[in-house]
């Protein structure tokens, strides 16, 4: 008889063969992480009723059965490998097998050619995904399955990692999109995310198997496959079982299955993995910190029937929660709401004004200000009179309760927020980027996963003896922290103790890069729900080294915060222009999304209408579905800069067509080249505006996922461009860029320089059209004739010598044109913002982040807030080459560090850096950057984009730059 | 932004312990004893654990590579152990100095230094680049040609050490027998002699000689070639001890040699010139140096040919193998040489590759994961595996891949060697059919 054994990380399946393979016995459960103790449990439960004599051939798989087969000396059967063994029995003439687990995902390619691809350590679209998703709809997976079914529309979801789709995911909801439609949107994503990061180009035909537990159980996931690939996949009988199966097959060692769970016992008693100090020693030292925190306590009034004094109301719609806070004219509690926003803040708000309208019959509402996410939509659905950048309110609500608060940390479910305080202003503001939330909501998905309420979950963790040390990266990679652990053998007491910890970790070196306490301030208030846990507030405490203020309305900070906003604009004896009784009984809410299709965009609109004929229409780029009205671009360069690329059209010419790819270092160069083929006799085709569209062509060639955005839409770009027909496309490889003088050297960086080697490895597009990839160098005018004119006669044997010389001329006097240009207008749009008295904001990255795709209309969004937009290029020429504290070797990044010294000369001009996810260097442009910035006495502000669509992040961010810049003036002008 | 730090005087040489970051434990051992030859007080770090990572993290950008967080914690690490007299110590880093993050390792290191409170410690530039003058260890010829031995004598060492303990009767043989070499080079290297080629030429034969007298069993294993960014490549505290878990797994591991880089380094300045034009002198410094190389070169593949080992292509020969896969202008990183390694493992019988990067490495974007498919093309037999490095990516995962990988390399060992046996029944039957 046989055994196979699958561990995986959420599960453990166990088959029983007889000796002619067939099944007499099979399972499928969670393990709820007690790895060690279950597996055990089984071999005795498999001995003793399905074994006689209880020997049997063993195998054990799965990705948690590693360590564990090696420990008790039964064979291992790599997983995947065990998926081919078993397909090969039970499913032959299989062409290819797509397989999701709880964090793995797989491709096997079987027919012409046999290959495996796994998911690499940063992808998240899995199992676990899948629950996470769930989780914030508050679905169970098989409710999400079937309301996916009822969808009538999908979003686009970033299909890269678990983390950045939570981003996208949860702003919808906000908005109020339909669960429905968001259910499917996260199975979509799913898909395109196998796609993109497993078949890397390698088609998926023929007969296709799904396996493993999200394809078994989502018939919506499954049909998501079938439509994308063109195929009708299957979902086998067992398909939960195959690992367990080839295991089986794979046996052929006999074991006493009762010695092995023995040994799997003795095992589990020897723990070995790293752990850290106890939270606490004692249960008197727990005591003493509970009532060290009592103490910082809110005053509360009484709210009576009767009451009829002037209240403000504070309503945080955050994003996983809505908060409302109702204070009296000092600033006393009168009345509290904290609820989960489940998917749609606006019924649940309107429920609570209309308890507070039915239980205060004199109610004299002041004002009313909402903050958070869901900011504007309930701002508008309910006529509050204000609106406050959260960031703002929870200062506000913080400098309440400690005046001289130099540092605010606040955990949310979803964000994580962080700001210093200097001379009463925010000095500087830490948003967790999207990848690294190691917030509440993943505390509770975890405690879910682990069959466990949050609360209870964090309470099991203060007393733990020996943590588990999980390190301090995104949650996605905390997930197989975690599976390590209870693989060796970390109790859930010391897991849940570790993932406080990591969470805290996370905040203070992942998103404040915070070296020691001092740094940071001596008078810390913590807040956001995240800190009523006591374990996570214990390890922050312990982790700075310094006691903090968390005070008892930590979850509701943002609301009250709000309230306290509206108390400081509120004339004397004003009434808030909110809905009144009969408005707000009479209020409803409809919503519905559309795309704008106004301009090339396609934005996915929200639109609210609100029962007074109102609407608030989100998910816009710009004003024009509201206003009606196009943005003129005339206070952003960035408008200016496209309009300038998209000016070169192809001309005919006697040579044939050649084609080149808009992107990357193109995004400055067509200009060049554009004129150097043009001039030797060629129409010069360039691809257009990436969007999505062409970046889903080009996905699945893209043979390195974890490579910044703007290098993997090149695979889209070449994509278009092969369909035109064309006689070559031209792409060179470039290691030097043009030398301005403003740094040691002048390097393109790797990606920027080489990515052409990638094209021509990986694309299939490029087979039958002559792609000309060779090494050149702008920055040797004189050589580079020479160059490439032997780089083109190989291509185009009748090209002169002359010919060139005279088109490599013109070209550098092109562009130097264009680089004039530039700097023309950028002047042409300073002295306007300096007439008109606006704020000037030098969005700075590379000449590539100018594509619409790439900073998701960014520069338009702050346009729309009255600022004007210059680019780094623009201003890099007004400042002699000075030392930096690093190596300024890359042309680009030496007029970012330009650029910054520039801005320190300039009161009105401050700069917003924008980083592509996955740019290594920007790990070091961006340190650089902030430092010449604060030495220079300006705010730093980094923008880290990728593929996310959505911009609330980004709005919150540049609202509150500018409210401490606001700050900084108003200050400036008293004194 | 300026930034003021302290300078390696010529003073300091007496006064001052360098510490040495250890990337190639077998070669930077040697090294170490060439520094000391020339008057340095020098220490190799053999601090590891958790905290190294974890200083790393804490003083240096997250999002740097993993290499630049290592090394960095380790020489915090070190410096906080209280072993050191803080003032009289002093760091060394290499600097290739070309188009990768790189190169401003010294630099994120001073930073850091800074920040952690112990910037009075000067930090020594090792570079061929004439960066960081007058802050750099001095390169006079007789230190380039010893280095450059020191090197060699590592690459021997490991090589003859990875060919033979997979297969050694009594194990820790092969072990054993390395580690009395390197005592008796590194004594060797105090005392100034056994660098010359001459006695390389003399000695490297007599260590491969008493390798290969050792008792072995030689049986197909699995063979898996290691290539990548070269800290990761080699550093057991950057790749989670791959070459003792791959050893585990009953497999033959080549680990292509440290001078192949350095060649590489040397070749790259010519090819510059040769694609965007330069002087003479630099269209032809490389073939200067790289001709100086090629004689050590041949003496060290003499010695492992001649006593049965498997041994490198030479370097001239090594870099034809580009053709049809990737230009030699990618110079960035391990650039083209990375790819090259690949295809040499590949043609002589290394099929099974693990291609190791920091998370993120921009180079290995492009000649790394970016060539793989080009390399299956060409060889089909090629069986890669890229393995990503990172503070929290976790052991469990990365070795699982590795054994996907070896997984499928058994099921080709098993079937080449049947293959092997009806090949032999095949020419046992025939005489009966003739």
């Amino acid at each position: 008889m046989k055994v196979g054994l699958d561990v995986g990380s959420t599960t453990i399946k166990c088959v029983v063969l007889d000796n002619t393979d067939n099944i007499i016995y099979s399972t499928y459960e969670r393990h709820f992480s007690h790895i060690l103790e279950k597996t055990e449990e089984l071999l005795r439960r498999v001995a003793e009723q399905y074994i006689p004599g209880g020997r049997a051939d063993l195998a054990i798989s799965g990705s948690a059965g590693m360590g564990m087969a090696e420990s008790v000396g039964v064979p291992f059967v790599q997983e995947v490998f065990a998926t081919r063994v078993a397909a090969g029995k039970l499913t032959p003439g299989t062409d290819v097998i797509i397989e999701l687990g709880g964090e793995d995902a797989k491709i096997l390619f079987l027919t012409n050619g046999t290959e495996v691809r796994m998911n690499g350590s940063c992808a998240g679209g899995t199992g676990a995904f899948i629950d996470q998703m769930a989780t914030l709809l508050k679905m169970t997976a098989d409710e999400m399955d079937a309301a996916a079914q009822r969808a009538e529309k999908t979003y686009t979801i970033a299909s890269r990692c678990g983390v950045f789709a939570k981003s996208d995911v949860q702003p919808l909801i906000n908005q109020g999109a339909k669960a429905e439609d968001i259910a499917a949107s996260i199975y979509q994503a799913v898909v395109n995310q196998t796609i993109a990061g497993l078949a890397q180009g390698r088609p998926i035909r023929g007969n296709v198997l799904y396996l493993g537990g999200p394809l078994t159980f989502s018939r919506c996931l499954r049909s998501s496959f079938d439509k994308t690939l063109g195929v009708k996949g299957t979902c086998p009988e067992n398909s939960l079982l195959f690992v367990a199966l080839g295991a089986a097959f794979y046996s052929d060692r006999e074991f006493d299955l009762k010695e092995v769970a023995d040994r799997l016992q003795e095992h589990g008693a020897s723990e070995t993995y790293r752990s850290q100090p106890p939270l606490f020693e004692s249960q008197e030292e727990y005591e003493t910190f509970k009532a060290r925190h009592a103490k910082a306590a809110v005053p509360r009034v009484p709210f009576g029937s009767d009451y009829a004094a002037p209240v403000h109301i504070g309503i945080d719609s955050g994003s996983t929660t809505v908060k409302m806070t109702v204070i009296d004219q000092d600033a006393r509690i009168l009345f509290t709401d904290y609820r989960p926003n489940l998917g749609n803040p606006v019924p649940l708000i309107r429920e609570v004004l209309q308890q507070l309208y039915d239980e205060h019959p004199a109610l004299h509402v002041a004002s009313v200000t909402t903050t958070g996410y869901g900011e504007d939509l309930a701002k508008n659905a309910f006529h509050a009179d204000y609106g406050v950048v959260e960031t703002v309110a929870h200062f506000t609500a913080a400098r309440h309760f400690l005046p001289n608060v130099d540092f605010i940390i606040d955990i949310g479910g979803q964000d994580m927020k962080c700001f210093k305080i200097e001379d009463g202003a925010i000095s500087n503001i830490f948003l967790n980027e999207a990848c690294s939330s190691g917030c509440g909501s993943f505390l509770q998905t975890f405690a879910q996963a682990l069959g466990y309420d949050v609360k209870e979950f964090a309470k099991l963790g203060l007393f733990a003896d020996r943590p588990v040390d999980l390190g301090s990266r995104c949650t996605v990679f905390m997930n197989s922290s975690v599976k390590q652990a209870q693989k060796d053998g970390a109790t859930v007491e010391n897991i849940s103790a570790g993932l406080s910890i990591s969470v805290v970790k996370n905040a203070i070196y992942k998103v404040i890069r915070a070296a020691s306490p001092e740094e940071l301030g001596r008078n810390i208030v913590v807040q956001g729900g995240t800190f009523y846990n006591e374990a996570v507030l214990r390890a922050f405490e312990k982790e700075m080294g310094v006691e903090v203020i968390r005070p008892d309305i930590a979850g509701l900070m943002g609301a009250y915060g709000a309230a306290l906003y509206g108390r400081g604009k509120a004339a004397s004896g004003q009434t808030s222009t909110l809905l009144d009784r009969e408005a707000l009984a009479a209020f409803h809410q409809e919503t519905r999304s559309e795309v704008c299709g106004r301009c090339g965009n396609n934005c996915q609109l929200t639109i609210n209408t609100f029962a007074d004929g109102d609407t608030f229409i989100s998910g816009n780029r710009c004003d024009r579905p509201v206003t009606g009205k196009a943005d003129t671009g005339e206070r952003n360069l960035y408008a200016y800069k496209r309009k300038l690329i998209l000016g070169y059209k192809p001309v005919p010419g006697k040579r044939g067509k050649i084609g080149i790819p808009l992107c990357l270092n193109m995004w400055e160069l067509l200009p060049f080249w554009h004129t150097f083929f043009t001039k030797l006799g060629f129409a010069v085709y360039h691809s257009p505006l990436s969007s999505r569209d062409l970046y889903l062509k080009g996905q699945g060639t893209i043979p390195s996922d974890t490579a910044c955005f703007p290098a993997k839409l090149a695979h889209g770009h070449i994509q278009f461009l092969s369909k035109l027909g064309l006689d070559a496309i031209f792409y060179p490889c470039m290691t030097y860029n043009i030398d301005e003088g403003l740094g040691q050297n002048h390097y393109n960086c790797p990606v920027v320089a080489y990515y052409p080697e990638v094209i021509a490895g990986n694309c299939p597009e490029i087979k039958d059209i002559k792609f000309i990839y060779d090494y050149v160098g702008l920055h040797r005018p004189k050589d580079f004739t020479k160059k490439i004119h032997d780089i083109l006669r190989r291509f185009f044997p009748d090209i002169t010598k002359n010919e060139v010389k005279e088109a490599a001329d013109a070209s550098y006097a092109e562009y130097a044109h264009h680089m004039s240009l530039i700097r023309k207008e950028g002047e042409r749009i300073i002295e306007q913002a300096r007439a008109e008295g606006r704020r000037i904001i030098v969005l700075a990255g590379r000449p590539y982040h100018v594509d619409p795709e790439v900073n998701h209309g960014i520069d338009t969004l702050i346009t729309r807030s009255g600022a004007a937009v210059v680019t780094e290029d623009s201003i890099s020429n007004r400042v002699d080459k000075f030392p930096t504290t690093v190596l300024n070797q890359w042309t680009y990044h030496s007029r970012l560090y330009a650029a910054a010294k520039y801005c320190c000369s300039q009161p009105d001009m401050d700069l917003v850096q924008l980083v592509s996810f996955g740019c290594g260097v920007d790990a070091i442009t961006s340190d650089e950057t902030r430092e010449i910035l604060q030495a220079g006495g300006k705010l730093y502000t980094q923008l880290k984009i990728d593929e996310i669509t959505n911009l609330g992040a980004v709005r919150i961010r540049l609202r509150s730059l500018f409210a401490a810049l606001d700050e900084q003036d108003e200050k400036r002008e008293e004194a | 932004m300026e930034m003021h730090y302290p300078v390696f005087t010529e003073d300091m040489k007496k006064t001052h312990t360098i510490l040495i970051p250890n990337m190639a434990p077998v070669q930077f051992r040697i090294l170490a004893a060439a520094m000391e030859h020339k008057g340095y007080k020098v220490e190799l770090l053999g601090n590891c654990g958790s905290q190294v990572s974890e200083l790393g993290l804490k003083y240096v950008h997250n999002d740097t590579c993993y290499p630049a967080l290592l090394v960095i914690g380790q020489f915090l690490d070190a410096l906080q152990s209280g072993k050191y007299d803080l003032d009289h110590t002093a760091l060394i880093i290499t600097q290739t100095g070309g188009g990768c993050r790189a190169s401003n390792y010294i630099f994120l290191l001073r930073k850091a230094l800074e920040k952690a409170g112990y910037g009075n410690i000067p930090v020594l530039s090792l570079n061929f680049s004439g960066l960081e003058k007058g802050n750099s260890l001095p390169m006079d010829l007789t230190f380039i040609r010893m280095a450059l031995a020191a090197i060699y004598y590592g690459d021997l060492l490991v090589t003859l050490k990875a060919q033979t303990a997979p297969y050694e009767i009594h194990p820790g043989d092969a072990a054993a027998l390395q580690e009395k070499w390197l005592d008796t080079i590194c004594g060797w290297g105090h005392e100034g002699k056994g660098f010359s080629q001459q006695e390389m030429k003399a000695t490297m034969p007599k260590i491969a000689a008493e390798f290969a007298a050792i008792p072995v069993h030689r049986v197909p294993k699995v063979k898996v070639g290691v290539v990548g960014e070269i800290y990761v490549k080699y550093s057991p505290l950057g790749n989670n001890d791959l070459e003792n878990f791959l050893a585990t797994q009953d497999c033959e591991v080549n680990l292509p040699g440290l001078m192949g880089f350095v060649q590489y380094c040397a070749y790259n300045p010519s090819e510059t010139a040769r694609l965007y034009g330069g002087s003479f002198l630099e269209k032809h410094i490389s073939d200067l140096i790289l001709g100086y190389i090629a004689q050590m070169e041949k003496v060290i593949i003499h010695a492992l040919k001649d006593n049965g080992y498997h041994a490198p292509l030479p370097f001239s020969e090594l870099t034809e193998l580009t053709e049809g896969l990737i230009s030699k202008g990618d110079k960035m990183g391990e650039g083209w040489l990375l790819t090259a390694e690949m295809a040499e493992l590949i043609r002589s019988g290394y099929e099974n590759i693990i291609c190791a990067q920091p998370f993120g490495c921009l180079p290995n974007h492009i000649c790394g994961k970016g060539m793989i498919n080009k390399l299956r093309e060409l060889y089909p037999q090629a069986n890669i595996t890229p393995i990503d490095y990172d503070p929290s990516a976790t052991r469990v995962n990365q070795e699982n891949r590795i054994k996907l990988m070896l997984a499928v390399a058994r099921e080709r060992l098993a079937e080449k060697a049947e293959a092997q046996e009806s090949k032999t029944r095949a020419g046992e039957q025939e005489p009966v059919l003739v």
